[in-house]
């Protein structure tokens, strides 16, 4: 109980934090939502008088406390930037509310594909014995972990997009409107996403594995009888796996964060698209939202990562 | 007086001259590739590169937003492809003598997206409304001279200004709604044009179906229109190899290079004067003779071949030339090539003998920007002049250089529409616009004299002359109006140009 308190204090102090900073930096860096808006047309009295509408001719301190104020009751307030139609602005919530499916479920896919892979992979690895098969996994995993995931996606693209024409690049289809095309069009981004991360989690649960192979149970194990596939699964993989499952909590909060830059790359309407193209136009209360959001979001990962250590090795929580 | 006469009714002529164009009535269709034969039909999807500003046509700033907002909003009259007026939801207008009354007829049977003719009343709010006579803030700066709107029958209106301006008409373009909606609690877009709006997604794009009820017989041909929201360049070149768009315009010459087997490629003169904008106001080049002598080292052509493969305007001052009547072609003052020589005997005579040094701000997304900023710092060097290139955010731009004018240069472009005095506006001393800064008495003064005056020949002249005070006094080096180049599916036909900023669908078919 006390351990969940004081998890909850440090979400709460980080949010707070997180919001200033966010807050504070959007005062420095230059031009306002306003100069977005009015472009090169600007004329000072029409900027002063969107700067009015906005509510930005007020002192920072009193905006800031007056935006927390009705995020705490729950009021995200109106995009500067977004319409819903002729006269409203589009409220925060149902503008991310409509971007986020599209990054979870980007983020939910290429988790699918990094489980499924790297977990067999990093296992096969370990157990192998075969030179050439080992320096050919070392080089291709090197590999794909130096790529950066926007320039696989350009690669992505232009192989499975024209190339072969698998899929066509920017025919995204909207989950309301054809789930399983909607599923389908994210394929490709998702194996953009997962391929370094495939890399990586397989490595990491290769070493991990081959240093738990010199622990003195597995001597034990052996000399119990195990044979050597009961050994690999039924007690290194389990032990191997405690620092994995800090890895791939990374990974989620990174992923479900924004897979920003792949986003882009394919055209997907999700948050991280959302984000870059609102700190372009200043829309100070989406960016702020999607910051909080982010931090929420790393900060619980974190948390059920460290559940998980408790559920996988008991003897942590009894220290 | 006698002469006062003379100009109104030489006025009166020049209005006559516009009503019959405008009694011409639809534009022609012009079938660019004969033998095309357009059918019914069909949905389209086009790229374009910036999200929408608002979805109220009074509203809309951003130039990337009335390109959109075109297809679905009419005025009481409408530009052509020629940039010339023609009448839309009005069939016919007539000014008064003095240049302060305007009557517009309205057009019988002209119906709204939702259903219901458009009425006298419903004119009235609209220009009210963007005029600011409702609640005292003009939403379309232009209009904010109108002093009335009057409906004398039901298909009449009276529109009476405080200042007799020849370039007023130009703002009867804008959109008429229906009287309310601009306040209605959440009410969809709804215009006279010849597609109606069916949603929007933030991000996404906007999507247009057909008005089966549209006023102009024959158009549109398509049942849908989508205008897809692409933010980055690279991604769209993607998405047309894929095949997902339609349509693209904005292609810079090495990506209509690579698109053309795939794609027609077709390109007209845009509305962008580019510049190399000095800040007339500091260091080096509050010096004239700097300048001048940056002007004449200027090497235009070179620019124009490296960034647009030779198919831009190369121009003298701040007029595009498709304003045929205003523009003036200067470049014989400075050459649109290098001029070493002279550049530098001027920089020696400024005092920077050992060679000048100054840093180009530039919008780095803007590509066309950035690269001819780059050629042109590459080629100033043969005159001793070593220019540093400062790429920034736009936004930072916006703010930094345009509106606190904290630069020393910059390349970037300025947009018109139709009226010659939107370009020159911004030089006066005092506008809030002028971001280079530049002061010149004469230049105010002749430009005031040139937007007052009511006689077109006498207007035009100034218009000139004003040009003519930029060049002289090298106020900055305008280099070239960029074409727009587009890419367009091979199966379609129909698409126009226009000289400002719009994407016209109406016009669009498959062809058979």
């Amino acid at each position: 109980m006390k351990y969940l308190v004081k998890k909850l204090a440090t979400l709460i102090l980080t949010l707070f934090l997180v919001s200033v900073l966010a807050f504070l930096a959007f005062q420095i860096i230059p031009g306002d939502v306003v100069t977005s808006i009015l472009g090169t047309e600007a004329t000072p009295e029409q900027a002063q008088q969107l700067r009015e509408e906005l509510g930005l001719n007020k002192p920072p301190l009193v905006r800031y406390i007056s935006w927390a104020g009705n995020v705490l009751k729950g009021n995200f307030g109106n995009s500067y930037r977004y319409s819903k139609n002729m006269n409203q602005m589009m409220p925060v919530s149902e503008l991310i509310g409509d971007k986020l499916p599209v990054t979870l479920s980007l983020a939910f896919l290429s988790m699918i594909f990094i489980a499924v892979i790297a977990i067999p992979l990093g296992v096969f690895w370990a157990r192998s014995k075969n030179r050439v098969l080992d320096v050919i996994l070392n080089v291709g995993t090197q590999t794909a972990m130096a790529v950066p995931s926007f320039f696989l996606g350009v690669l992505v693209t232009y192989f499975f997009g024209i190339l072969l024409r698998w899929f066509s690049p920017g025919r995204y289809v909207s989950y309301e409107k054809d789930f399983w095309g909607f599923v389908g069009y994210l394929i490709f981004p998702a194996i953009s996403v997962a391929i370094p991360k495939i890399a990586m989690t397989a490595r990491f649960l290769r070493n991990s594995m081959l240093t738990e192979m010199h622990a003195d149970y597995v001597r034990t194990a052996y000399s119990k009888g195990a044979t050597e596939r009961q050994v690999a699964y039924g007690h290194v993989l389990r032990n191997a796996m405690m620092p994995v499952v800090t890895f791939l909590g990374m990974i989620i909060a990174e992923i479900v964060a924004g897979s920003i830059v792949v986003e882009q790359v394919f055209g997907l309407p999700g948050i991280g698209k959302l984000l870059i193209s609102s700190i372009s136009t200043r829309d100070f209360p989406v960016v702020e939202i999607l910051i909080l959001y982010i931090t929420f979001v790393v900060i619980v990962v974190y948390f059920l990562v460290d559940v998980l250590y408790r559920v996988i090795d008991p003897r942590i929580s009894t220290k | 007086m006698k002469k006062r006469n003379f100009v109104v009714s030489l006025m009166a002529l020049l209005l006559i001259a516009a009503l019959g164009a405008c009694a011409g009535g639809k534009s022609s269709e012009d079938k660019s590739s004969a033998g095309d034969q357009p059918t019914y039909g069909g949905s389209v999807v086009v790229g374009v590169q910036q999200d929408i500003d608002s979805l109220d046509p009074h509203k809309a700033k951003a130039a990337g937003t009335k390109e959109i907002l075109f297809n679905i909003f009419e005025g009481l009259l409408k530009t052509d492809v020629n940039g010339k007026l023609t009448c839309a939801v009005a069939k016919d207008y007539s000014v008064s003598e003095d240049g302060l009354t305007y009557t517009f007829t309205l057009r019988d049977g002209v119906k709204f997206h939702n259903g219901n003719l458009v009425t006298a009343e419903d004119v009235k709010y609209s220009l009210e409304r963007a005029s600011g006579l409702l609640d005292g803030t003009a939403l379309v700066s232009s209009l904010a001279t109108l002093e009335s709107v009057t409906v004398i029958d039901e298909h009449t209106v009276q529109v009476k200004t405080g200042s007799a301006n020849l370039e007023l008409i130009y703002s009867f373009t804008t959109a008429i709604i229906p009287k309310g909606s601009g306040e209605a609690e959440g009410s969809d877009p709804i215009g006279t044009g010849p597609f109606s709006y069916v949603s929007y997604k933030p991000q996404e794009g906007l999507v247009l179906k057909k008005n089966a009820d549209y006023w102009q017989e024959g158009l549109p041909y398509l049942d849908e229109v989508k205008f897809k929201i692409i933010n980055s360049a690279d991604t769209a070149l993607m998405e047309l190899k894929g095949h997902s768009i339609d349509l693209y315009s904005y292609l810079t010459d090495s990506q209509a290079e690579e698109l053309k087997n795939d794609y027609q490629i077709l390109a007209a003169p845009s509305d962008v004067v580019q510049a190399l904008f000095f800040n007339n106001a500091a260091a080096p080049f509050d010096n004239i003779l700097v300048r001048q002598a940056v002007c004449y080292a200027l090497d235009k052509d070179r620019a124009n071949d490296f960034v647009t493969g030779g198919n831009s305007r190369i121009i003298s001052s701040a007029m595009l030339p498709t304003l045929k009547d205003y523009y003036v072609d200067l470049n014989d003052t400075y050459g649109t090539g290098a001029n070493i020589e002279k550049a530098k005997e001027l920089l020696t005579q400024a005092g920077y003998a050992d060679g000048l040094e100054f840093t180009i701000d530039v919008p780095s997304n803007y590509e066309a920007h950035v690269q001819t900023a780059e050629v042109v710092a590459e080629q100033l060097k043969d005159a001793g002049i070593n220019a540093k290139i400062n790429l920034i955010e736009w936004n930072s731009w916006l703010s930094d250089v345009y509106a606190d004018r904290k630069y020393q240069a910059t390349v970037c472009g300025i947009t018109s529409d139709m009226t010659p005095s939107y370009l020159l506006v911004r030089f006066q001393t005092d506008s809030s616009k002028n971001f280079i800064n530049f002061a010149s008495k004469e230049y105010d003064e002749t430009y005031q004299k040139a937007s007052a005056s009511l006689k077109m020949d006498e207007k035009t002249e100034l218009y000139k002359q004003a040009q003519k005070i930029l060049v002289d006094d090298a106020a900055s080096a305008f280099i070239q109006v960029p074409p727009i180049t587009i890419a367009m599916n091979k199966d379609l036909g129909g698409y126009q140009f226009y000289p400002i900023y719009v994407q016209d669908m109406s016009t669009v078919y498959f062809k058979k």
